[in-house]
């Protein structure tokens, strides 16, 4: 797993890459902070000023749409609910991932080739060809066994966690490869069975992988929408499908709006930032490999 | 991918298996066998498990309901719906009536919206990447910042855009036609032929961060040598772009470009969120498209002839590609 190494220029470059460089990147840069920008300085704006025509500057400061959100729609129950299911989905994904990629990474067997390419290529598919089906099993399942997989967060959660699996799988056998095997063999000779020799010396020497493919896992659960609007209720509903109903008023609150989503995204984007070094390192090592 | 490894030695069976009459000796050995050479299938288990649950049985269980009649009254006793034999593919591809006219559009609608969006998502993502490949002071930061929109939910970050495009309260009109006066009145964004370029846009500020990922990393595998081999023999920035840069990405390239473009045609979340259920005409994504018509519609049968249909193309698109892309590149090179 490379880090991004420095590298210093192999030769001094001409004024032309240097002003391309500022000039481009100044661009990019605004493209990619001026909605950023919206949602935070609009988040903290009174409704008058959301609804007048847009002001870059506030007159006023206000946090009072951070205490409203939470009266206007059940925001803290859709909050609860996306965590329940996020972190459900995360640990047994990642739990999942982990015992296959050590069978992928230490064992060679029949039909090893075609299990990972046929759960890759799954995460390639369109999720409306699974949805559909995916519902009508679900709906029929509950009514023959009466387990409660549509509208529960069960359902919720057995999707999600396959969703981050192909990729997680391919990133931690990719890790997994780069942990030497006489570490393992050294464990066996200790007395450990394959298990012991996974947990007690490949997954500690995994953890910035095991990291890495968690926080993915999290990420695809949150921002789910398209399963989200089809397998909740109202009493399941997660955030993603919650947020709309400020936007489904009479009255748009785009300033509420703007501080629910800053507050929904700050999970994730704390997460991302903080362990971007692990993330960027685990997810692009796929790419190029 | 994970070919690297050695070779495993082949399980054995242990060593008092050869000697003893047959009889007592085969089932521990059977189940030893079993053991050893059954681990990996067992470590697989779970996760194929799921795998098959969410995906591969519901895939072959979509098929199977495209040749059926399933509407709302059949959706408790799915097996009991009338067969339809190829009803529904054939409503599908009748361009000239109103189900295939509609899934016409939307499959033209989807194929400029995604060329569009990976062309761009590919050239920012490249630019960004080869600008940040050398050491400078805020190197760090930039790419830090580059990764917002990858980071945010895509709900979060769609709400936003939109809110943007709103016509009397939106960031955009008050710069085009209050600040630079470019319009003459402002202009609806989320209805009419504006709505699918703001689709466009919205798209690419959301995918092209994963493009310049991917080749950061790519830039990453180029040894230094050949850039200083380069400056030796006198070759100038430009020249290392283009001479060297460029076609050592080739790889990373072929496959950012198909991710993006599967991603992209299948994109769900940007007209729902930007649109709601019934996006503008001009912006009717085939996904959406398909959920309209099974679950607003209830109609399932048809709903899942139309994304049979949808796989197959981004198959034999994939195939294609894939064919196209890797001639003429050495065989190690995938």
């Amino acid at each position: 797993m490379s880090r991004f190494t420095e590298q210093p220029s192999p030769m001094a470059q001409p004024k032309s890459f240097l002003w391309t460089r500022r000039v481009v990147l100044t661009l990019l840069l605004t493209f990619v902070l001026v909605p950023v920008y919206v949602m935070l300085s609009s988040s903290l704006k009174s409704l008058q000023d959301v609804q007048g025509s847009f002001k870059w500057i506030p007159h006023s400061l206000t946090f009072k749409p951070y205490v409203d959100i939470w009266k206007t729609i059940p925001l803290a129950h859709y909050f609860v609910n996306s965590v329940i299911v996020c972190v459900s989905a995360t640990v047994f994904s990642v739990a999942l991932a982990i015992f296959a990629a050590y069978g992928v990474s230490r064992y060679r067997f029949m039909g090893r080739k075609v299990f990972t390419v046929t759960v890759l290529s799954t995460q390639m598919f369109p999720g409306i060809l699974f949805l559909l089906p995916l519902y009508l099993i679900f709906v029929n399942i509950g009514n023959s066994t009466g387990i409660t997989l549509n509208g529960s967060r069960l359902g919720l959660i057995i999707t999600y966690l396959t969703f981050s699996l192909p990729f997680s799988i391919w990133m931690l056998a990719g890790y997994f490869d780069s942990i030497p095997r006489d570490l393992d063999e050294a464990a066996k000779v200790d007395g450990c069975g394959p298990l012991g020799a996974l947990f007690r010396v490949v997954v500690p020497a995994a953890v910035p992988g095991i990291v890495a493919v968690s926080v993915y896992a999290f990420m695809t659960a949150w921002g789910e929408v398209l399963f989200a609007s089809v397998m909740t209720n109202e009493s399941t509903r997660t955030l993603a499908v919650g947020l709309r109903e400020y936007a489904t008023q009479n009255d748009v609150y785009w300033n509420q709006v703007m501080a629910a989503s800053i507050v929904v995204s700050l999970p994730v984007v704390a997460g991302f930032l903080l362990l971007q070094r692990y993330l960027v390192a685990g997810l692009t090592a796929g790419a190029v490999k | 991918m994970t070919a690297t490894a050695p070779p495993r030695r082949a399980p054995e069976a242990g060593p008092s298996s050869g000697k003893s009459a047959a009889g007592r000796r085969l089932r521990p050995r059977i189940v030893e066998r079993l053991r050893q050479g059954g681990l990996p299938y067992l470590l697989l288990l779970p996760a194929v498990l799921a795998e098959l649950l969410i995906h591969i049985v519901p895939m072959f269980f979509g098929i199977l309901i495209s040749f059926k009649n399933l509407t709302l009254f059949y959706i408790h006793h799915w097996n009991s719906a009338p067969w339809a034999g190829f009803d529904n593919y054939k409503a599908a591809v009748k361009i000239h009536q109103p189900i295939g006219e509609a899934l016409l559009h939307s499959f033209w609608v989807t194929l400029s919206y995604t060329l569009l969006s990976v062309a761009l998502s590919w050239l920012l993502g490249s630019a960004a990447a080869i600008l940040l490949q050398d050491k400078f002071r805020g190197r760090g930061l930039i790419r830090t910042l580059f990764l917002v929109p990858y980071a945010l939910p895509a709900y979060a970050a769609l709400i936003t855009w939109t809110f943007m495009f709103q016509q009397d309260t939106g960031l955009v009109n008050h710069v085009l036609h209050d600040q630079l006066h470019l319009t003459s009145s402002k202009s609806f964004w989320l209805i009419g032929d504006n709505s699918f370029w703001a689709m466009v846009i919205v798209s690419v500020w959301k995918s092209w961060p994963f493009a310049f990922l991917a080749l950061m990393a790519g830039l990453q595998n180029i040894p230094r040598e050949l850039y200083e081999a380069a400056a030796m023999d006198g070759a100038g920035v430009w020249q290392q772009i283009r001479k060297i840069t460029m076609p050592s990405l080739r790889p990373v390239n072929q496959v950012i470009v198909l991710v993006l473009f599967l991603w992209t045609f299948n994109d769900f979340n940007t007209p729902f969120v930007m649109f709601g259920q019934n996006p503008p005409h001009q912006a009717d994504l085939i996904s959406i498209h398909i959920y309209q018509s099974s679950f607003i519609n209830w109609n399932f049968g048809s709903g899942s002839a139309m994304s049979v249909l949808l796989l197959l193309f981004l198959l034999v698109v994939t195939a294609i590609y894939l064919l196209v892309t890797s001639r003429g590149r050495s065989e190690n090179d995938v």
